[in-house]
This record gives C-alpha cells, sequence and structure tokens, in this order.
C-alpha cells in the first residue's frame, strides 16, 4: 500500500503531502526532509526507486519538482512509477487552463462516438515527455500552488486509503470537468 | 498571475498567495501571514455573518497557511459549518480542511460525523463520495465506530453509482485497517468477491485492492476469489490492446489492475481445480510470450506498463514454485533484462531473480547468469543496484560456486560503499562457512575480511571463527600459523588481534616446535600489540598470556614480569587489575596440574545456527520479504546440500548474538495462559532423594583457603561451562556489568527478591517456574521445566553451577546445592518438576547460576538463568519494642556496620506496596518504632550455617522528592552492604 505522496521541488519545498498512515507532525516533517535528501541525490542514471527506512520510496522528477511515492518493499515498483506519470498527465489536463479546450471536445466526441480510440487522440494531444517537463517548470509548480485545493481532489480521484483507486484518465477527467461545472 | 480558473477561483485567496510568494525574507512571510491571521479572526468574529463563499475562501486561506508549516487554532468550527454547505465548492472546502487538520480526538468529532451520516444518506454521489473521502482520510476509531456498518451496505446495493462505489470499497479497507474488529464482513462477503465480475473496471480496480486485504487475513473466506480473478485476469491479458478503452495505458491493457489481480492470486497456492489453474497458466505464458514481441511504442510508459505485469506475474510464478516450465522461463527473461540498457529494469531482474534462486527448479538456470552479475557489481553506478547484485550472488551461492563468489565479493568489498560494507561481511562469514570444503579456505577468508575491512567485521564473526577453529582439530594448526603470520604486519586490526590472542592461547603450541614462532616470540609479538588496544583486547590478552602459562612454563617468568608491573597491577580499569592480581596469584601459587585442570583446551562448542545469521536476519529487520528469510526454502534447494539451520534460534549460552534476544525476554510475564500457572496451587510430593551434582573439582585445601581472599575467581570453572565469552572476559558474572553482550545469563528478575513464586524465565521453547521456601539456613526450592513445543526435548540435563562451588572455593562453599538428576526428555507440552534443596553456608553474594541443556529438533540448547536464591531468603522475622530496637540500633553504630543509600523511587511509593515488599524481603515490620510515622523500620536476623547476623532496617520516604534514603545496620559488613543492594532495588 502507499505509505505517503509527496511532491516537492529542488529546494524542498513541499508541493502536495498526502499520508495514508499515522504520523504526527514532527514525525511528517522529518519524513520530508528525509526523502528531500535522499532523492535529490540521485541522478538520471539511477533507478527510480529507494530504499527508504522499512518502506520504499518510487519517484520520478519532472522539471524541478519529485513527484515520490512510498509503499511496502514488496509493491510493484513500475507500477506505481507509472502511477506517478498518470496522475501528472491527469493533473497536467486539469489543471493547464490552455487544455480545457482540447478536453472538451475530447469529451463531447467521446460521447458521441464510443469507439473513438482516446489512446490516439491523446498521443495526439498530450505533449512528449520532454514538453511536459518544459511546462511543469514553467507551470505546474505555480498551477500546484494556486489551485493546491484542487489537486487534492484529482489526488483522491486517483487514490484513496493507500490503494490505487481510478487510472483512467478520461474517467477521471470527466469526473473533474463535472465537479467543476457545480457552484 | 497564474493560471487561476473563473467561476469556483478565489480572487482573494490567488492574491494572498501571490504575496505570500512575492515576500523576500522569512520575517516579511510571517508578517503577511499574521495580518491575514488577524483579518480573518475579525471576519470569523465579527456580528455579520459571512456568506458561504467567504466562508470557503477564508477556510482556505488557514489551510494554505497551514500547509506552509505554521499553526492553526481557530477556524475549525467554521470549517465544519461548511460540511452542511448544500454547495460543493463550499463542501469540498469543508471536508479537505477537516482531512488535513483535524486530529481524530477532536471535540468536533460529533459534529463532523453528523454532516458525514446526512451526505452518506443524501443519494448524491457526489456528496457522498467527499464524506466517503474524509471517512477514507482520516480513518479514526470514532469513525470506524459510526460507519463501519453504514460503508458495506453503500458498497453492495444495487443502486450505488460506480463512482461511489469505488470510494466505499476503499473507505472500508482504511476502516478495515485501522480497527478491523469493527468491520465485520461474514454477510457481505460473498456480494464483495462477486464485485469482481463487475462492467465497471474502476470498480474491479477498488475492490480487488480490498479483497486482496481481506484474503490476506481470512484466506478461507474470499477463495472463492480465485476463480473470478483467473477469469478476469484472462480476459484482460487476451483482449486486444483497443479493447478496454478507458483502461488501456500506452497500448497495455488494464496494466494497474493486472498487477492487483496478480497480487490477490498469490494470496492463494496454484488453484486445484485442473481448469483454472490450465487458464492461469495461460494467462501468464501470454504475459511471457508479450514480453517478447515487438513493443508497440517507444515510449517508456508502454514498457513500464508492459513490465511492471509481467514482473508480477512472475512474482506469482515463484509463489506457486510449482512449474518448472514457467519458472525457467521466468528465469530467461530476467536474464535478458540483466543486460538491459534501462537500469530500472536491471534492477527489478537481480531483484526478483534473487527470489528464483531459491528455487530448486531454478536454481541452475540463475548460476548461468553470474557472471553477468559479477559484472554488474563491478560496473554499475547505482549503489542500490551493487547490493541487489551482491544479495544475488548470495542467493545463488552454492558448493559449485562459493570460491569464485566469496572471492569477487571479497574483491568488491575493498572498494564498497560504507553503507553496505557490514552486511556483505556478514554474508562472506555466512557463504565461507556454509560452503567451506576445507577449513584452511575458511580461515583465510575470514582473516582477509579482518584485513579488507575490519571495522565492519562484528564480533559475532570473529567468535564464530573461534568456535568453528575449536570445533575443528584439523584446522588448529593451520590456524596457529596463519594468525601468527597475520599478526607479523606491522599496523592489524583489533579484530586480528582478538582472534590472533585467543587461537595462541589455546594453540600456539601446535607450532611452537617451529624456532620461527617460539613461545616467547609468539608472547613478544602478542604483547607488542598490548598498548595499542582497547580495555576488553586487553583482557582477553591477558587471559592469552595465563594460556601460555600453562602451554608453556619456559614463558612462565617473563609473562609474571608483565603481569606484576604497575601498569598492570595497578590499572587504572578494574578488570585489567583484577586479571593481573589473579593471574599473577595463579601462576605463582597453583601446581602445574591445577593449571593445567583450569587452563584446560577449550572444549568443542555445541553446534547450532550460526551467530552470524541471526545477525544477518536482525539486519535486515522485519517485514522485509528478502530470500535470506526465507532459509529453509533455501535450504530445500538440490544444491543447498549444506547442514540444515535450526528451524528456531537457539537460545545461546555463549552469548553469541541470541543472548540479547533470551535479555528481551528474560522478564516473563506471570499471566495469560501460561503453561506453569496450575502448579503453584498443587500440593508437591514429598522430598524425593536427592544427589549433590554441584561440586567443582577437588582442590588442595590449604590452597584454596590461601586464596580465598579473592573476590571473584569463578574464571576456570566457567570457563569450562560457559566457554568463549568468559574466556574473553570475566566480567559476565558480576550482575551490575551493564553490557548486556558480555552478560549470558538471564538475571532474575528483582520482583524474585520479595517474592518466592513464579515464572522465573521463558523464552519460545521453554518456561522455567519456580516455588520456593525457606526456612533458618535452609531452602528448597521445586523447579518447573515447561516444554512449550509439540516435541519432546531430548537429553535434559541440567549441570548445576553455583559460582561459589567454583572450582577455587570448594571448602568455603557459601552455599550446598543439591539436586536429583533430571528425566532425560521431556515430552511436548508436558512439564519436569525438581526439587533443589538449599542449604546456606555463610554470607553471599552471587546467585547460583542455573544451567540447562537439551536437544530441540536435532540442535543443542542452552539456557542459563540465575536462580533468586538472595541472602535476603534466609532472613528470619524478629519483633521487638521500640526501646529493644534503638538500643540494638546504637550497639550497632560502628562504621562498618552501617550501610545508607539514598536512591530516587522507581515505582509509585505507596504505603501497602512498600510494607508488603519489606516483609516479603523477610524482615518483621515494626509499627510504632519510628517517632515518624511514614518511616518504616524492620528487623530480622539473617540464618547461615556457621553464623546468625542480627539485622536493623529503617527506610525513610521523602515523597516531594520522590526520594528514599535506606539504612541498614547488621553485625557484619558484608551482610548489611548485601541486603541493602538488595532491597534498594525494590522501590
Amino acid at each position: 500500500m502507499i505509505r505517503f505522496i509527496l511532491i516537492q521541488n529542488r529546494a524542498g519545498k513541499t508541493r502536495l503531502a498526502k499520508w495514508y498512515m499515522q504520523f504526527d507532525d514532527d514525525e511528517k516533517q522529518k519524513l520530508i526532509e528525509e526523502v528531500h535528501a535522499v532523492v535529490t541525490v540521485r541522478d538520471a542514471k539511477h533507478t527510480n526507486f529507494v530504499e527508504f527506512r522499512n518502506f520504499k520510496i518510487i519517484y520520478r522528477r519532472y522539471a524541478g519538482l519529485y513527484f515520490c511515492i512510498c509503499v511496502d518493499v514488496t509493491d510493484n515498483n513500475l507500477a506505481y512509477l507509472e502511477g506517478i506519470h498518470n496522475f501528472v498527465e491527469e493533473a497536467h489536463w486539469t489543471l493547464w487552463p490552455g487544455s480545457r479546450v482540447d478536453l472538451s471536445v475530447l469529451t463531447s466526441q467521446r460521447q458521441s462516438s464510443t469507439q473513438a480510440n482516446w489512446l490516439t487522440l491523446a498521443s495526439m494531444l498530450l505533449p512528449d515527455i520532454n514538453v511536459l517537463n518544459e511546462y511543469f517548470h514553467n507551470v505546474c509548480e505555480l498551477d500546484l500552488v494556486f489551485n493546491f485545493y484542487k489537486v487534492y481532489t484529482v489526488v483522491d480521484e486517483m487514490f484513496l486509503a493507500g490503494e490505487i483507486r481510478e487510472t483512467s484518465q478520461t474517467k477521471v477527467l470527466k469526473q473533474l470537468l463535472m465537479l467543476q461545472s457545480l457552484e | 498571475m497564474p493560471a487561476v480558473s473563473k467561476g469556483d477561483g478565489m480572487r482573494g485567496l490567488a492574491v494572498f498567495i501571490s504575496d505570500i510568494r512575492n515576500c523576500k525574507s522569512k520575517e516579511a512571510e510571517i508578517k503577511r501571514i499574521n495580518k491575514e491571521l488577524a483579518n480573518i479572526r475579525s471576519k470569523f468574529k465579527g456580528d455579520k455573518a459571512l456568506d458561504g463563499y467567504s466562508k470557503k475562501k477564508y477556510v482556505c486561506k488557514l489551510l494554505f497557511i497551514f500547509l506552509l508549516g505554521h499553526d492553526i487554532d481557530f477556524g475549525h468550527m467554521e470549517a465544519v459549518n461548511l460540511l452542511s454547505s448544500n454547495k460543493y465548492t463550499e463542501k469540498q472546502i469543508g471536508y479537505l480542511f477537516i482531512s488535513v487538520l483535524v486530529n481524530s480526538n477532536s471535540d468536533l468529532i460529533s459534529l463532523i460525523n453528523n454532516a458525514i451520516k446526512n451526505d452518506l444518506s443524501s443519494r448524491n454521489p457526489t456528496f457522498m463520495n467527499l464524506a466517503l473521502h474524509c471517512i477514507a482520510n482520516v480513518g479514526s476509531r470514532e469513525m470506524a465506530e459510526a460507519f463501519a456498518a453504514e460503508v458495506p451496505r453503500i458498497l453492495v446495493a444495487g443502486d450505488t453509482m460506480d463512482s461511489v462505489k469505488q470510494s466505499a470499497a476503499l473507505c472500508l479497507l482504511r476502516l478495515n485497517r485501522t480497527s478491523p474488529d469493527l468491520v465485520l464482513m461474514g454477510e457481505w462477503t460473498a456480494r464483495v468477491v462477486h464485485l469482481l465480475n463487475d462492467q465497471h473496471l474502476g470498480v474491479v480496480t477498488a475492490a480487488t485492492s480490498l479483497i486482496t486485504t481481506l484474503a490476506q487475513k481470512s484466506p478461507e473466506d474470499f477463495k472463492t476469489s480465485v476463480s473470478l480473478a483467473v477469469a478476469r485476469l484472462s480476459r484482460i491479458v487476451s483482449s486486444a490492446s483497443t479493447d478496454l478503452q478507458d483502461y488501456t495505458y500506452y497500448f497495455v491493457a488494464a496494466p494497474w489492475l493486472s498487477v492487483k489481480l496478480l497480487r490477490l492470486l498469490q494470496c492463494y497456492p496454484p488453484p486445484e481445480d485442473g481448469a483454472i489453474r490450465g487458464r492461469l497458466t495461460e494467462c501468464l505464458e501470454t504475459i511471457l510470450n508479450k514480453a517478447q514481441e515487438p513493443p508497440k511504442s517507444k515510449k517508456v510508459q508502454h514498457s513500464n506498463a508492459k513490465n511492471a505485469v509481467l514482473f508480477e506475474a512472475i512474482s506469482l510464478i515463484i509463489h506457486h514454485d510449482s512449474e518448472p516450465t514457467l519458472l525457467v522461463r521466468a528465469c530467461n527473461q530476467l536474464g535478458q533484462f540483466l543486460q538491459h540498457r534501462e537500469t530500472n529494469l536491471r534492477y527489478l531482474a537481480l531483484e526478483s531473480m534473487c527470489t528464483l534462486a531459491s528455487s530448486e527448479f531454478s536454481h541452475e538456470a540463475v548460476k548461468t547468469h553470474i557472471e553477468t552479475v559479477i559484472n554488474a557489481l563491478k560496473s554499475e553506478r547505482d549503489v542500490s543496484v551493487r547490493q541487489r547484485a551482491v544479495d544475488l550472488l548470495y542467493a545463488m551461492c552454492d558448493r559449485s560456486n562459493a570460491k569464485q563468489i566469496v572471492a569477487e565479493m571479497l574483491s568488491y568489498l575493498e572498494t564498497a560503499d560504507y553503507s553496505i560494507r557490514e552486511e556483505i561481511v556478514l554474508k562472506v562469514a555466512i557463504l565461507a562457512e556454509k560452503y567451506a570444503v576445507d577449513y584452511t579456505w575458511y580461515v583465510d577468508t575470514i582473516l582477509n575480511l579482518i584485513r579488507f575491512a575490519g571495522d565492519y567485521v562484528s564480533d559475532e564473526v570473529w567468535y564464530r571463527v573461534i568456535q568453528i577453529v575449536i570445533n575443528r582439530d584439523e584446522v588448529q594448526g593451520y590456524a596457529a600459523k596463519t594468525v601468527f603470520e597475520a599478526l607479523q604486519a606491522p599496523a592489524c586490526h583489533e579484530n586480528l588481534v582478538k582472534v590472533g590472542g585467543y587461537i595462541l592461547g589455546e594453540f600456539g603450541n601446535l607450532i611452537a616446535g617451529d624456532s620461527r614462532s617460539s613461545p616467547l616470540i609468539q608472547f613478544d609479538l602478542l604483547h607488542s600489540k598490548f598498548h595499542l588496544c582497547s580495555v576488553p583486547t586487553r583482557a582477553l590478552l591477558l587471559s592469552a598470556y595465563i594460556k601460555f602459562i600453562n602451554l608453556f612454563p619456559e614463558v612462565k617468568g617473563t609473562i609474571q614480569e608483565v603481569l606484576r608491573s604497575d601498569s598492570q597491577l595497578r590499572n587504572a580499569d578494574v578488570e585489567l587489575q583484577q586479571r593481573a592480581v589473579e593471574y599473577l596469584r595463579l601462576s605463582s601459587i597453583a601446581s602445574t596440574d591445577i593449571l593445567a585442570t583450569v587452563l584446560e583446551e577449550m572444549p568443542p562448542f555445541p553446534e547450532r545456527e550460526s551467530s552470524i545469521l541471526a545477525k544477518l536476519k536482525r539486519k535486515k529487520g522485519p517485514g522485509n520479504l528478502h530470500p535470506d528469510l526465507d532459509e529453509n526454502r533455501k535450504e530445500r534447494s538440490a544444491n543447498g546440500g549444506t547442514v540444515a539451520a535450526s528451524p528456531t534460534p537457539s537460545t545461546d549460552l555463549l552469548g553469541l548474538g541470541s543472548t540479547i534476544t533470551t535479555q528481551n525476554s528474560a522478564p516473563p510475564a506471570s499471566k495469560g495462559t501460561s503453561l506453569l500457572v496450575d502448579v503453584f496451587s498443587e500440593n508437591i510430593a514429598a522430598f524425593p532423594v536427592e544427589t549433590p551434582v554441584a561440586v567443582g573439582p577437588v582442590a588442595d585445601e590449604n590452597f584454596s583457603r590461601d586464596i580465598s581472599y579473592i573476590p571473584t575467581v569463578h574464571w576456570g570453572t566457567l570457563g569450562i561451562f560457559v566457554g568463549i565469552q568468559s574466556w574473553q572476559s570475566i566480567q559476565f558474572i558480576n550482575p551490575k556489568i551493564p553490557d548486556m553482550r558480555c552478560l549470558p545469563l538471564a538475571p532474575f528478575p528483582s520482583r524474585f527478591v520479595c517474592k518466592n513464586n513464579g515464572v522465573l524465565y521463558e523464552n519460545q521453547l521453554l518456561q522455567i517456574g519456580l516455588k520456593s521456601e525457606f526456612r533458618q539456613n535452609l531452602g528448597r526450592m521445586y523447579v518447573f521445566f515447561g516444554n512449550k513445543t509439540s516435541t519432546q526435548f531430548m537429553n535434559f540435563g541440567w549441570p548445576f553451577t553455583a559460582p561459589y562451588c567454583a572450582f577455587f572455593l570448594t571448602v568455603s562453599l557459601q552455599l550446598n546445592v543439591h539436586a536429583k538428576p533430571a528425566d532425560p526428555t521431556v515430552d511436548g507440552g508436558a512439564q519436569l518438576q525438581q526439587i533443589l534443596n538449599i542449604e546456606c553456608m555463610s554470607d553471599f553474594v552471587d546467585a547460583p547460576v542455573l544451567n540447562i541443556q537439551f536437544r530441540y529438533g536435532g540442535t543443542l540448547q542452552n539456557v542459563a538463568v540465575k536462580l533468586p536464591i538472595t541472602l535476603n531468603k534466609f532472613f528470619q522475622p524478629t519483633e521487638m519494642t521500640s526501646q529493644d530496637f534503638f538500643q540494638r540500633w546504637k550497639q550497632l553504630g560502628a562504621p562498618q556496620q552501617e550501610v545508607q543509600k539514598i536512591f530516587k523511587a522507581k515505582h509509585s511509593m505507596d504505603t501497602e506496596v512498600t510494607k508488603a515488599k519489606i516483609m516479603g524481603f523477610g524482615a518483621a515490620l515494626l509499627d510504632g518504632v519510628d517517632p515518624n510515622p511514614s518511616n518504616f523500620v524492620g528487623a530480622g536476623v539473617i540464618h547461615t550455617k556457621t553464623t546468625q547476623v542480627g539485622c536493623l532496617l529503617r527506610l525513610e520516604p521523602n515523597t516531594q522528592a520522590q526520594m528514599y534514603r535506606l539504612t541498614l545496620r547488621t553485625s557484619r559488613d558484608t551482610v548489611s552492604q548485601r541486603l541493602c543492594d538488595l532491597l534498594s532495588e525494590q522501590f
């Protein structure tokens, strides 16, 4: 199971912290610092996994942001690594205002034609990973700051109780768009 | 201004966040925050009722401030108010604040629960989800009590929306984790399992997590999930990449759900039903086949998702450990990954292969990759990958490749990262021992370990090499020669000096024939290192010297000279000084025969589980499913071919490693379903015939008397009984030494000083209970040995030793203890009773030691416990008047007769408890004697065979300072001291 999720920037500022087990505030602060120390010293040639106390951290860096998931040692590394990416793409769609137009096109198409291939659309619309890096560098960290209360909603849609709740980007998007339309 | 969406955006919040970001200093930030807090506080306190939007905005600002790391002490009520709003955005902020900030013992919890209850019954899926997410995020006991019944109902109701079902499933999972007693699945089980068939893959994803967790706890209840999981998995892996639409991720069909289903299946053995089993095998083959197909995308996301499923499938194959073809295919697949350009894949392949190495079907296949793994050890840039390579080499090691692997690990050790050196040292030591064909190789390897990484060689490692050398005649000469040569190096590690000192002390004679290693040269060599060593090592060297005196009478003069020097005889360290004094004395007065007996070669150590292995396991810690832990499984492997490890770690008399465990488990809990509880109420049968067992070698009477002034001379006898640890340090018999590692004996719990019955000792195998009675200088102790296992203990015996029955003090025994030899077997679950008769000859300090030896599961087990026979047991209470008391008190006024101690209270200062303890201690409690009624005075007589010692005691509590002052006056200084020591430990 997931023990916690942390998004930190390179300077160690926490942009999101989600805890799935009980820690007191001091312990949380200690964990945040330790994770930062462990993750930032690693370079691109290293694995995306680090042993951490009795757990392990699966992390991926997008430009200046580290997305870290702490899981049990027996958990599937690659599944959580892609869980991070799935979330990042989702957050990208939700928070990037420029993409909103594309999304509405997408969702209306999906309603009219269930056979539409989401993936081909996605690969057309979604920027390449490097573009994503660029994007996060310029926009995303600020988006996370200004929309912090929305990011928690995205997290709760995709992860709950330390488990993966929903993996379909379209399903989550539809739900989030629906929520945003509510007063 | 960065992106803030219109409609729901809170402009005031965005402005505030911008302000904070524009602050140039920490002080400016704090100033801005304080300004905002004041503003919000005034708004919340204001007369004007706030509208929902403002409330939401301010609560959100507070939340932001909290997330920045500042404390928030108000606004909770406003957040709770937001919960009952009927606008989503307001409710959402309210719930978010509660989830992040409210701790479970908040007094708002009933209000919060009320709001949650309303939302759960609102039939509005959005609100229901918010409420369920809040329960899942907080997961407190109160919430579990309030909603554990409601959540499963929502989960299985026919009209619940899919997204609510997903939340409900995981909410239930959280409640089950935090309060399993409150979540009763009973009636819901079948319907929850059925969720695996749900149309909505999101529901299946959430339900699979729930079912996996529940199945781990009660596999029997959820075993019907196996066939459903296999069916579901089969549909996913055989689908075309576009079939699952929303759930296809970079051309991989439902990778996360596949992983979860494969994990669920790992809760169970291979399916018994042939059809299901066949279908599952097909799935696994398909997954393995897909790994060989060309990728559908060049993106790393595609290959990661595909390999996530592949690695989980391999885990399942290894878990089943029943299909040789699949195991070998898995191994080949991992072999390809070992050379992949992705570091992640190389790491995971090494890790996964480690578990494959323990399967008999794939062990050989894993071994074929040895060169690649060795190469990884040398060339990987990431230390965690190298670590996995070390693990894999360790796992794949067997007799055929041990020399190569040990050599590679040794040479890696010289450059290895500091963080993993100790573990590598342990692994090398274990492999060298396990696969040693000739022990000269083993000795060389361990000495190399000390040479390359001496600082990382723990005590366990060098203890072990000595145990092995002592137990194997054929290697002793070689070992002596090798350590002698190794010690020639101008700078050698202290651990080498320890090993060298020990081995030359025992076996130096085997190389003394060679003029290049004559006794004097050996001694000079050792002594040249002496001054550079720490105290424990010097103590060991002193023991080596006295052993030399026995081995080589010709160097006696030289050694006595060394012992006699001021730096030894007047050493500031008590231990060194005492050894020097005792050894010097011993060497000058004991006859050759006595020396030869006392300083005899160490007897072989009992064979048992390597303490190094135990250490490695401890290092790995709990919860780590590393293959090292699965030693039994490894032993099963066809190539294991080694001595089977004991199923349970034996209690280790020698104090090598597992002693620490023994110590921890020593204070037993005398409650619950204790095996021995009932025996104390039974009438004990009449005395059987006893025979004395505890007599040391008979010594020359004059000799004994002559040296009886030596305070604690137990070295010889204990050397024989206790072996290496006492050899290293006499300290172990002194109960005051805090270093537990030097103290293989389990001390008795201090409550036994004032109490005669109870459980003395308990470990996984054995429980020892006591019932005792004392009258004057005589005592009788019933000892009960309970076998906690279901199998018989063989060769149960207990050489009974009292330190003062030790060799040197045969005549002036302070205690006489007689026991009947034990029945050599104790059946599983049964208990054995033994009676000890005790006679106190004169006052004493050290308690007798109970040594037990028995065979369990082919391993010799040793337990050593101190028996709670303390001086105060021979107390007879004496009633006297106030006048008598003070008269005697004055008579015992000489300074050496009084011992006083002031100490801090360790327990609560309860008068009744204190009275009970003083009476339990044996003295009569005298009321109305002390002018101060809160003081306690007592009187009694200690009976020994030779004398009777009158004792008076006074205990003055100071409840304000939580201190006591205890004064003892007796006619004998040693008795005063001992009683004071014993009694002061009780409060």
